[in-house]
């Protein structure tokens, strides 16, 4: 099967191409003085990284992050930029010696984590390596929703009393609550205060 | 297993990654030409529907009696244009944002269906998806506002955050009931459940359906910033919004932008609500039987389809141009109330209501068609746990179509037998009609 | 391409990293307030990333299934709800001190 092989080297391809800009604009938004560039940086970071989750088969979590993340948490990042758009905010400068320090720790924490990336045997074995990763076919998005509400489809040949648990149904309620209180609590702060009022504390 | 364009090149002695790329290039080009040649053609038709609005004749001298090449024409200027970049400008992004208003506008389109098989990309969560990219267009809108160095322009880029955050609200509920309803959210899926007679179509599936076509209409027109929900570059009083400061092609690029996205979101409605690409008699699908034939016939069926498909978008881009001359602009604290007080409420009704439809009332709606014609319904759901093979199965190109959307012609299985043990994957279906030549 | 080899979730893992890193040093050095907050966005889609990657059916066969979407998935949601709280502090703050600049939140009661 040639086009397995080739499949899979188109496979390498996209994941350096989505790697690259992912970090690439990850170091952008690190090295950027503009807080706007920054957010842009950011934004075509966190879309690449999408990429990468499409490429690693979770279709739902990459279009949930485009949603999520990139088309509304990003855009109300934006709109808190544009909120606070002042010139003398836009770019913030930082001591040298800050940055020397930080650099110093960081690189060091990222050869540390690279070192763990590679150290496990595990991690780098390609044991599917004669199948060609597509876009995966798998309807993962059932699947996903299925554990949302506390049935697991992919361990139905667990132990009899424990087969299909394990969801997480629990866990989804308190998110969702969580939301409801994040809402209510983000409209509290940042509603219009009078700023006259003595009494209140 | 059906040649594919692939297959072709290859045997036409063409190395293969360019064999690949050929047949990556030949969606993305159809699909830049759909974008481009319909801006053309819409800005031609609204120019025309809107002097038949107020009573005067539109374009007429350009390329004969219609003025149909005066957006040429225009075009051709825009490009002679110069290219100005204010002085207050950040010129990188001020540079960079039509073409990210345009890439979203495009992308979205990659994972849109024109027939069975016929998408750039066959994806699982396509309405998803298609979703969050056309979201991405208002990054383009923001970062024009902001670097443009101009008040106007940075009321508009605010309003038009504020606007598409809040709508994105009600639009997800909309699309998420032909969601649950077929219970897939590949389009290809969903458009192919609605085959045969129009009674069939979603929007006639209930009635809150029927309702919440309308929300996601009203929701679509605010989402691609169309009057009366156009704050974002409200000519009155913004001079001209986010563009204000943009000539010659970068300002064309918008424009493309914004009649791309009209179109796409005017084709997400017809897959979803309006049956697709199946017309209102079922000519192709269940006259002539074209549609599951195969071969040329086959493939014919499926140019109708992508005809019929694009058609009706098209009147939904009419529909949106000739509501854009009929009311007047809103304010933004009413395009808010819009959204909030009366949007997100209906389409969260409708949802319930429609949930309660799917759960009380299964039957008494047309429901899809038996087996050989449509796609079975109790099959989808058995896709969710069962699938033959597993997420580890290759996937070959030519099994890039929906295991779930082929119809299953060979089994005598009917809907109500509880315990159908046939992987809907693995049925070996005539599907794969992708790029035969 | 040859010098990869085959992408394993070792690679995954190293993107990762560098996002975590990168976000890391974001928050270290930022001194917008917003763009601390882009830092933590950065840390997260890093510890995201791994997680996609240990669950990924494409690229190790003892993968956590299931598990690794969903944990992605919570953390997605759970930073926009991050996100929308800590703006709202930011535009807080900056009403309060006509500043969004950190090194200058330095009074409790402000």
């Amino acid at each position: 099967m040639t086009l397995a092989v080739d499949a899979i080297a188109w496979h390498q391809f996209f994941f350096v191409m989505f790697a690259l800009l992912t970090c690439g604009f990850a170091v952008g938004v690190l090295f950027s003085g503009n807080i706007v560039r920054m957010a842009f940086y950011l934004v075509l970071s966190l879309a690449s990284s999408a990429g990468l989750f499409f490429l690693a088969g979770a279709e739902f979590v990459g279009a949930m992050q485009l949603m999520i993340y990139v088309g509304g948490t990003l855009v109300l990042l934006i709109f808190g930029v544009m909120l606070t758009a002042q010139d003398r905010f836009i770019s913030l400068k930082t001591p040298a010696g800050e940055w020397v320090l930080s650099l110093i720790i960081g690189g060091t924490l990222l050869a540390l984590l690279l070192a763990a990336a590679f150290r496990y045997e595990g991690w780098q074995q390609a044991e599917l390596g004669d199948t060609t990763p597509t876009s995966s076919q798998a309807d993962t998005t059932a699947r996903l929703g299925l554990s949302l509400v506390g049935v697991r489809p992919d361990k139905l040949d667990d132990s009899p009393r424990k087969a299909g648990m394990s969801g997480y149904l629990f866990p989804f309620i308190i998110v969702s609550v969580h939301l409801l209180v994040v809402l209510v609590g983000a409209a509290y702060m940042a509603r219009a205060k009078k700023r006259t009022t003595t009494t209140a504390r | 297993m059906q040649t594919t364009l692939v297959d072709l090149l290859t045997s036409a002695g063409l190395p293969d990654p360019l064999a690949h790329v050929i047949r990556a290039l030949v969606p993305c080009v159809l699909i830049i030409h759909l974008v481009a040649v319909g801006a053309l053609v819409f800005i031609w038709l609204e120019r025309k529907v809107s002097g038949r609005i107020q009573d005067r004749l539109g374009p007429t001298r350009v390329g004969g009696r219609f003025g149909w090449l005066q957006t040429l024409a225009d075009g051709i200027k825009l490009i002679a244009k110069e290219d100005i970049t204010p002085g207050e400008a950040d010129a990188m992004l001020f540079r960079i944002a039509p073409y990210v208003s345009f890439a979203a506008s495009f992308a979205a389109w990659l994972a849109m269906p024109f027939a069975v098989g016929w998408s750039g990309l066959d994806m699982n969560v396509a309405v998803f998806f298609v979703l969050a990219v056309l979201g991405l267009e208002v990054f383009g809108v923001i970062l024009a506002g902001y670097a443009s160095g101009s008040k106007w322009s940075l009321f508009g880029a605010m309003r038009e955050a504020a606007q598409v955050v809040s709508y994105e609200v009600p639009l997800g509920l909309c699309v998420v009931i032909p969601v649950f309803i077929c219970g897939t959210m590949n389009l290809t899926t969903i458009g192919e459940m609605q085959r045969g007679f129009a009674t069939n179509w979603l929007i006639f599936h209930d009635p809150f359906t029927f309702c919440v076509f309308w929300v996601y209409i009203t929701c679509g027109v605010a989402s691609v910033n169309r009057a009366p929900f156009d704050l974002a570059e409200a000519e009155s009083e913004l001079v001209a919004g986010f563009h204000t400061e943009y000539s010659g092609l970068r300002w064309s690029f918008f424009f493309m932008a914004e009649y791309g996205s009209m179109l796409l979101v005017s084709a997400l409605a017809v897959i979803l609500f309006l049956g697709a690409w199946h017309g209102p008699i079922p000519i192709f699908s269940i006259g002539l039987g074209w549609t599951d034939a195969g071969g040329i016939l086959g493939y014919l069926a499926s140019l109708a389809g992508c005809a019929n498909l694009i058609l009706k978008s098209s009147l939904g881009v009419i529909v949106m141009i000739w509501v854009r001359w009929t009311l007047p602009r809103l304010r933004i604290d009413q395009v808010m109330t819009t959204c909030l007080k009366y949007c997100v409420p209906l389409a969260s009704f409708c949802f319930l209501g429609a949930l309660a439809w799917q759960a009380w009332i299964p039957n008494v709606t047309p429901a899809s068609l038996p087996a050989p014609f449509g796609i079975d319904r109790a099959a989808i759901r058995e896709s969710w746990v069962t699938r033959a093979g597993g997420p580890h199965a290759t996937v070959s190109d030519a099994q890039l179509t929906p295991q779930t959307a082929s119809p299953v012609p060979t089994t005598l299985a009917t809907q109500s037998v509880p315990d159908r043990n046939i992987p809907v994957a693995g049925s070996t279906a005539p599907i794969g009609r992708e790029e035969t030549p | 391409m040859a010098l990869l080899g085959t992408v394993t979730v070792s690679h995954y893992l190293a993107v990762g990293a560098v996002l975590f890193v990168t976000g890391a040093l974001c928050m270290a050095t930022k001194r917008n307030a917003l763009g601390v907050l882009m830092g933590i966005e950065l840390v997260l889609n890093g510890a995201n990333l791994n997680f996609v990657a240990f669950g990924s059916e494409l690229l190790r066969k003892d993968n956590l299934g299931l598990d690794g979407s969903l944990m992605a998935l919570f953390v997605i949601v759970l930073a926009a709800g991050e996100a929308a709280v800590a703006l709202a502090i930011a535009l807080n703050f900056y009403n309060n001190h006509m500043s969004i600049d950190i090194d200058q939140a330095d009074d409790l009661k402000g």
